[in-house]
């Protein structure tokens, strides 16, 4: 039974309570009493607020409190760099920055209280443009940068500038590399802001409680940092906070961190402790709930004739909006893989996270890594077209392999995963070795194009992560973690890893859903597609702990020592006598003699992991350790466009990732699928506009369109490939942000292929794909 | 203005007096507590609160509530007794269609009103009929392959 349990597709455990509407949402929780909150938003992207008059909605009745941005404006909160204030303080610098906030008792109240309040504001000019901001003569976002808190050592503003931090990468010897190189190829690349566009939008409720504590239900992928973040920034101690995180509709990277936590705490607070709830609408998702950030980039390749890249100058500018406060940490993160998964040797980067007045930044699925590889992989395309090289064979010559080192100066192994694997997987899947199919009409072209990714989580050096295991009377164990499982599908990975461990039916493994600070272990965040691989290990120690107590209480009535005792199907027995056995259920809570006598008490397992040798990068170089795990990946697409309209369909697509093991292979599946598609949303269709003025013009699902059932590649391939990690559970590392990285260059790839144009901007649009072919 | 509806909802009969500016998806989810139809957009752009009414798949944050005076209103609450669900529940289970879950009830109902419509619905019936509901993590193929899978169990296709 036990020994297949690992790879096999086992039911979602969470699947029954989301067919049947049963699973609950911090969306559908109501509290006695609940007060409900709206914010009152900034029309403008750059303006100082003159004056605020809030003094008829307070009079309104049924409105509890109203708060200003002059009572925060104490707070500071922040992850990487403390920018934030939970409403506009003095100034407002997005379009759709929360102003005012009021709770009342009913929703309509508090939306007729918002439209009593007058604020007079006197407009500024805003910062639109990544390129300007970091001019001498620009308008400065964030005056007191220098005085904001970070970590120190790890991010480096540059105060009196729109610089939020500077990360540096230097290997080799550019100077050396370019002089050596044969051609020098240099591009731009942009692409713009994305919404996470996960269908729960942002929710959370607060209670204050007398004695300064708080209980919040949130929608948040990190209940540790949501309660860390709220401690130190509004200062309470972590002990008063209790963190709820019931199911949770989607994150992608969007409910990482903190949010609204803080907004109704202290609104909370302000109505006497009545509960409040805010309930982002879909407008305010896509106008105040933080963004993927836009990046323009430059890259100077110098490559040698017969393929052989041999320097790489690279700068990266990162139009971070109005706060960095996560944006720093992904302009570092993904700076690190900056030149793709190749060997370079001479490597000159300079990665900026960049001020503007536009909605902020945050974590997205992959972390920076679409954004990075969007330049990477069309840069390559450039080359091999420079070269006249199958863009095949250039790949193959300069990607990193056993042996090679990362721009950081990290080894790697054959242990390490192949990228090799990944491309030669997804060439063959579209036979890249043999000649397209024809277009299938006269007017239409087709294309094939290939793209590589790898990426490491982004996370700070010591993450950990702990699990508990607690028997129940029956024998069956309860598992709980606060790694959250808003749809990846791990927690039923970790019952598999559990039924394995401890050798009994996976349905005997009971993963506690619902995630609580104040009674599961710590875990940092649900975030980097680390989950897996920490959690998986602090899960085996936490077996490994229980299985140890096991032994040890059934070696007294077993009359064995525990180096003999066996535990298997649920039973344990000394290894030659496998018929005279102790059920787990009659260990569980302690055994009990026949006599009476009770020995060992309840059991329960304790576990824990973290991340091991990682060391922080050196600040002039980049150079230092900073992957736990590297998973890399491929996708080759083709494309049939017609000329004449621009319109084109995917036609068939292959992506292969070396996950190094799969423990569930539907979910996997479902994994690599969802990815891609939400890349395939990066590719064609995804991106925020703004007026001239900085105003969001894609605020609704009718302007910002995401992939529908209509959209979608007809035909996809997802491959698996399993080179074991070694310090991975059962050999596993991360696959949840992968597959939507360089599914944009991939088609971009495949369009140049098929008309002879090099986009080198998103979205890839019909219009976008005209206009080239007519400045062709 | 106050209006007294009647309707039935997953076979129960309700007589109410409602807000005029409700609607049914508010009605729903506050009123009859039936939490399991989602709010995505509150646009009718999402499809997360689609139920059935009169034998009709419709985004209920588009229907007032007094406008469904007098109905037939199917809801994912209505699909199963106890452990006892829908051949399109088990479907969406069986094919891994169910990720974050929060578009998976209006999917589920959406596959319902369809089946009953058309039950033997080819792939591309399939996609038409889906592209009114958004969802963020399946990429979309799990939930066709669940389409397919409950219509040959059905007895559509065989």
């Amino acid at each position: 039974m036990a020994e297949d349990i690992i790879g096999k597709s086992v039911e979602r455990i969470d699947a029954l309570a989301k067919v049947t509407g049963d699973a609950q949402y911090v969306h559908d929780l109501e509290l006695q009493g609940m007060l409900h909150a709206k914010i009152l938003k900034s029309p403008h992207a750059f303006a100082d607020i003159v004056s605020i008059d809030t003094s008829k909605a307070e009079k309104l009745p049924g409105v509890w409190a109203v708060l200003t941005g002059e009572d925060v404006k104490q707070y500071k909160i922040g992850l990487y760099l403390v920018d934030k204030t939970i409403l506009a303080v003095d100034k407002v610098r997005y379009h759709g920055e929360p102003v005012v906030a009021v709770a009342a008792e009913t929703e309509e109240i508090a939306q007729h209280a918002l439209e009593l309040i007058e604020i007079e504001y006197n407009e500024l000019e805003p910062v639109l443009d990544v390129k300007k901001a970091t001019e001498k003569d620009s308008p400065i976002v964030h005056e007191d940068l220098g005085e904001y808190e970070h970590m120190e050592g790890v991010f480096f503003p540059e105060p009196g500038t729109n610089i939020a931090n500077h990360f540096k990468i230097r290997k080799g010897d550019i100077d050396d590399g370019f002089a050596e190189a044969d051609h020098i190829i240099e591009n731009e690349f942009y692409l713009p802001q994305v919404n996470h566009v996960a269908m729960e939008t942002h929710t959370s409720i607060a209670r204050w409680k007398k004695g300064r504590k708080v209980k919040i239900w949130s929608s948040a992928q990190s209940p540790f940092a949501v309660r860390d973040l709220l401690g130190k920034g509004l200062g309470l101690p972590h002990e008063s906070i209790e963190v709820v995180v019931p199911y949770v509709g989607g994150g992608f990277g969007g409910k990482a961190g903190i949010h609204f936590e803080p907004l109704v705490t202290l609104l909370s607070r302000a109505a006497g402790g009545r509960p409040v709830k805010f309930v982002a609408s879909r407008e305010e998702e896509f106008n105040s709930v933080p963004v993927r950030q836009a990046l323009l980039s430059r890259f100077k390749t110098g490559v040698n004739e017969d393929g052989n890249i041999v320097a790489q100058e690279i700068e990266f500018l990162w139009d971070s909006g109005a706060n960095a406060d996560y944006g720093v940490n992904v302009t570092k993160a993904a700076g690190a893989a900056g030149c793709g998964p190749y060997e370079i040797d001479n490597v000159k980067l300079d990665s900026l996270t960049v001020y503007t007045n536009k909605l902020y930044g945050t974590a997205y699925r992959g972390f920076g890594h679409l954004e990075v590889l969007w330049a990477t992989e069309r840069q390559m395309e450039h080359v091999a077209k420079k070269l006249g090289m199958d863009p095949y064979e250039l790949r193959k010559k300069n990607i990193l392999r056993p042996g090679s080192r990362t721009i950081t100066g990290e080894k790697l192994y054959e242990h390490s995963g192949s990228v090799g694997k990944c491309l030669d997987e997804v060439a063959k899947a579209l036979n890249w070795d043999q000649k397209k199919e024809e277009p299938s009409a006269p007017h239409k072209a087709r294309g094939r194009g290939l793209a590589l990714l790898h990426k490491a989580p982004a996370m700070p050096t010591d993450v950990g992560a702990g699990a508990l295991l607690k028997f129940n009377e029956n024998g069956s164990v309860n598992l709980t973690l606060s790694l959250v499982d808003y749809g990846q599908g791990t927690y039923t990975a970790l019952a598999q890893i559990v039924a394995d461990q401890l050798s009994m039916p996976v349905d005997r493994v009971n993963v506690v859903w619902e995630n609580n600070t104040e009674t599961e272990p710590y875990d940092w965040q649900t975030v980097a597609s680390k989950g897996l691989f920490i959690s998986g290990n602090a899960v085996i120690d936490a077996c490994k702990d229980l299985k140890k107590q096991m032994k040890e209480v059934a070696a007294g009535p077993l009359r064995a020592s525990v180096d003999h005792i066996v535990l298997e199907d649920e039973k344990i027995y000394v290894n030659h006598h496998p018929d005279h056995y102790i059920e787990y259920k009659d260990i569980g809570m302690g055994y009990t003699y026949p006599n009476g006598n009770g020995i060992g008490g309840p059991l329960m397992g304790r576990g824990r992991y973290i991340a091991q040798g990682l060391t922080n990068m050196d600040k002039e170089t980049g150079q230092g350790l900073p992957a736990l795990d590297w998973t890399f990946g491929a996708h080759a697409v083709e494309v049939e466009i017609d000329k004449e309209t621009g319109e084109y369909e995917v036609v068939k697509m292959a992506s292969a990732f070396d996950l190094g093991r799969a423990i569930n292979k539907q979910n996997v599946i479902g994994q690599i699928q969802g990815g891609m598609v939400q890349g395939f949303g990066s590719a064609v269709m995804e991106g925020y506009q703004f007026d001239g003025e900085g105003h969001i013009r894609t605020n609704t699902f009718t302007d910002y369109k995401i992939p529908t059932t209509m959209d979608i590649p007809k035909d996809f391939t997802p491959i698996i490939v399993e080179t074991p990690q070694v310090d991975g559970p059962y050999g596993a590392r991360g696959v949840a942000e992968h597959p939507m990285i360089s599914v944009p260059p991939a088609i971009a790839n495949a369009i140049q292929d098929a008309l002879g144009i090099t986009i080198d901007e998103l979205p890839l649009t019909p219009e976008n794909i005209i206009e080239h072919l007519e400045n062709k | 203005m106050k209006r007294t509806i009647s309707l039935t909802v997953n076979n129960r009969p309700y007589t109410f007096e409602v807000d005029d500016r409700k609607t049914l998806l508010e009605v729903l989810r506050k009123r009859l507590s039936l939490t399991g139809t989602k709010e995505g957009c509150g646009e009718g752009e999402c499809g997360a609160c689609t139920v059935i009414m009169d034998g009709q798949a419709v985004t209920s944050c588009l229907i007032l509530a007094v406008e469904a005076d007098g109905t037939d209103i199917e809801t994912i609450e209505g699909q199963s007794i106890d452990e006892d669900i829908s051949d399109v529940q088990q479907a969406f289970i069986d094919e891994g269609a169910v990720q974050c879950g929060f578009c998976t009830p209006g999917m589920v109902m959406s596959t319902e009103a369809l089946l009953r419509r058309n039950p033997n619905p080819s792939d591309e019936d399939i996609r038409v009929a889906l592209a009114g509901n958004l969802c963020r993590c399946t990429g979309y193929y799990t939930i066709i392959d669940a389409v397919k899978n409950a219509a040959n169990k059905r007895g559509g296709k065989k």
